[in-house]
């Protein structure tokens, strides 16, 4: 059962994540990653982080995605023109697609260095385990972090504020 | 094999119960509106109109489905499937009742119980948005555009408050777990104040109940927050283009999140299926007297109907009597763990709708921009201090 769901919610995001590359029209390609984004909370859940999945959907697919979609509809963006068509292109841009594939797995494969299987299901992570890591282990990274964003929101304000 | 069974049985009875009480919330709505503005409201479809929602069902199944020829048609019939989909499956996490025993299984009204309830619905709340952006953007008209790019920014932005006022009775309560909060909830101060987070006493939290209500209100597109739908200014918002069942989709989606967004209330801050006061004060023969008292006053009614309604004379003793002789159910002493906490959990969610309902009929719409600084400069900060109160205070309580 959990290799099935895992099989079908993986196809997804590997789809939509095609999906997302092969669109013209922006809107298409932001609806794709929404759906890569679900799809790898799925995958989440299947684990046992069940927080990171909620937080996965809340945060990316339902806040972030939806700034995305609201610029892109506000921009009124229009289709992109494909490159025109040519196969001695193709012809020399797949082999080398399924080299560098190759090549990657291959790294991973050796480097990686672990063989056992992941466990569905063996890292049940609640929210109260996440809280405690993060404000006791990990409070500095956590805070520079915020204070990071805190400082590209300021930034972003005012880059915006010169243009007006 | 028990399991499963029973799942899809509750299954088909919620969601068979849901989109009932989203048709009926439309007739309540329009006769409570009616009555607000004094005229009888609809009034020939049945008796009192109550065959209206079956009505309007089977003309919205047989008008002609529209995709206008300038619009994206896989997103157009995409968006109205999402918004439902979306609505009716956020009902699934709400706990009705406490659990009991049925055929040796113990199971409880309400479909399932998981660790993360309170997250599943904002999850699903967040991602609610995309139905109404992807129509308005896909029907390929100025008017649904403007609709849908108004009610992303205020989903958005009242997202924040609503996030916020959830967290401080979760700070009370200590888990995530829908019907956990609800049984922590229980008991009562001095033997007749419901424990209700509303309550609570460390820090009552009445303030987040507001500021949840008014995010909520916005959240779902309801007056005095409905400008993604301004009839004034946008034709119908959103849905302009649409028609048919697609219509009727939106509206049903509007309805289940009302429905929903009103449990998620009573569950987090209205202490669930607890009653207002406690049993050995007689809040168990609540709804005997009330469903006895409606079935009496019908009763009277029906001896007293006016000449030119001749239905009344029919139709009002059959309901007072089906009303009577559905009160004495609430005695019983084998259904009455089951029943009476779905009454009062019933009851607590119905008021809210009726609140909903109630603000629509008295207040003017806001302006776009009141609407924006309501939400980042009064209810935002507003609930960030009320979280800050509540935490200052469970640290140091405890």
């Amino acid at each position: 059962m959990d290799v099935l769901l895992f099989l079908i919610f993986a196809g997804i995001a590997v789809g939509c994540a095609l999906n997302l590359v092969l669109q013209t029209h922006p809107i298409s390609s932001a609806l794709s990653l929404i759906g890569v984004m679900g799809s790898l909370a799925v995958l989440y859940l299947l684990l046992g982080g069940e927080f990171l999945a909620a937080v996965q959907l809340i945060v990316y697919a339902g806040a972030i995605m939806v700034l995305f979609v609201f610029v892109i509809m506000l921009l009124n963006a229009g289709a992109e023109k494909r490159p025109s068509k040519k196969v001695l292109r193709t012809a020399v841009a797949l082999p080398l697609l399924f080299t560098l594939a190759g090549v990657v797995a291959y790294i991973l494969a050796t480097q990686a260095g672990r063989t056992e299987t992941v466990k569905f299901g063996a890292y049940v992570v609640g929210p109260y385990e996440i809280g405690k890591a993060l404000f006791t282990t990990w409070l500095l990274p956590f805070e520079v972090t915020s204070i990071l964003i805190l400082i590209a929101i300021l930034g972003a304000v005012v880059l915006a504020r010169k243009e007006i | 094999m028990n399991f499963y069974l029973l799942t899809l049985i509750k299954m088909a009875l919620t969601a068979f119960v849901l989109l009932t009480c989203c048709a009926y919330a439309v007739w309540v709505e329009r006769k409570v509106l009616a009555h607000i503005q004094l005229r009888p409201g609809p009034y020939r479809v049945g008796p009192h109109g109550l065959l209206q929602p079956l009505a309007d069902l089977i003309k919205l199944l047989t008008k002609e489905g529209i995709v206008p020829s300038y619009a994206n048609p896989f997103f157009y019939l995409l968006a109205p499937f999402l918004a439902v989909a979306l609505a009716l499956s956020a009902i699934a996490v709400i706990p009705f009742t406490p659990e009991f025993e049925l055929f040796g299984v113990r199971t409880a009204i309400g479909l399932t119980d998981i660790n993360i309830g309170i997250l599943f619905l904002l999850a699903l709340s967040s991602l609610g948005v995309y139905g109404i952006a992807i129509g308005g953007w896909a029907s390929n008209n100025k008017y649904s555009l403007m609709g849908s790019l108004r009610s992303s920014a205020q989903m958005v932005s009242y997202e924040l408050p609503l996030a916020m006022a959830i967290v401080s009775p979760l700070l009370l309560v200590n888990t995530l777990n829908l019907r956990e909060i609800v049984e922590l909830q229980s008991g009562f101060y001095l033997g007749f104040l419901p424990k209700w987070n509303l309550f609570a006493l460390p820090v009552p939290q009445a303030l987040a109940f507001l500021i949840f209500m008014i995010a909520a209100f916005a959240e779902t597109n309801r007056v005095p927050f409905d400008l993604p739908e301004a009839e004034s200014e946008l034709v119908a918002g959103f849905h302009t283009e649409y028609s048919s069942m697609m219509f009727a989709s939106f509206f049903m989606a509007e309805y289940a999140n009302i429905i929903t967004i009103c449990c998620v209330a009573t569950v987090l801050f209205l202490g669930g299926w607890h009653p207002l006061w406690p049993a050995q004060y007689g809040s168990d023969l609540v709804p005997v007297v009330l469903l006895a008292g409606a079935g009496l006053i019908l009763l009277y009614h029906a001896a007293q109907a006016a000449r030119r309604r001749k239905w009344d004379r029919f139709t009002f003793p059959v309901f007072g009597v089906l009303l009577l002789a559905l009160s004495p159910v609430f005695l019983v002493p084998m259904l009455k763990p089951v029943l009476i906490p779905f009454f009062w959990f019933v009851a607590k969610a119905g008021f809210l709708v009726f609140v909903f309902i109630w603000i629509r009929g008295t207040l003017p719409r806001y302006r776009y921009d009141q609407l924006m600084r309501f939400a980042w400069t009064f209810l935002f900060p507003l609930s960030l201090a009320n979280l800050l109160v509540t935490g200052l205070v469970v640290a140091l309580a405890g």
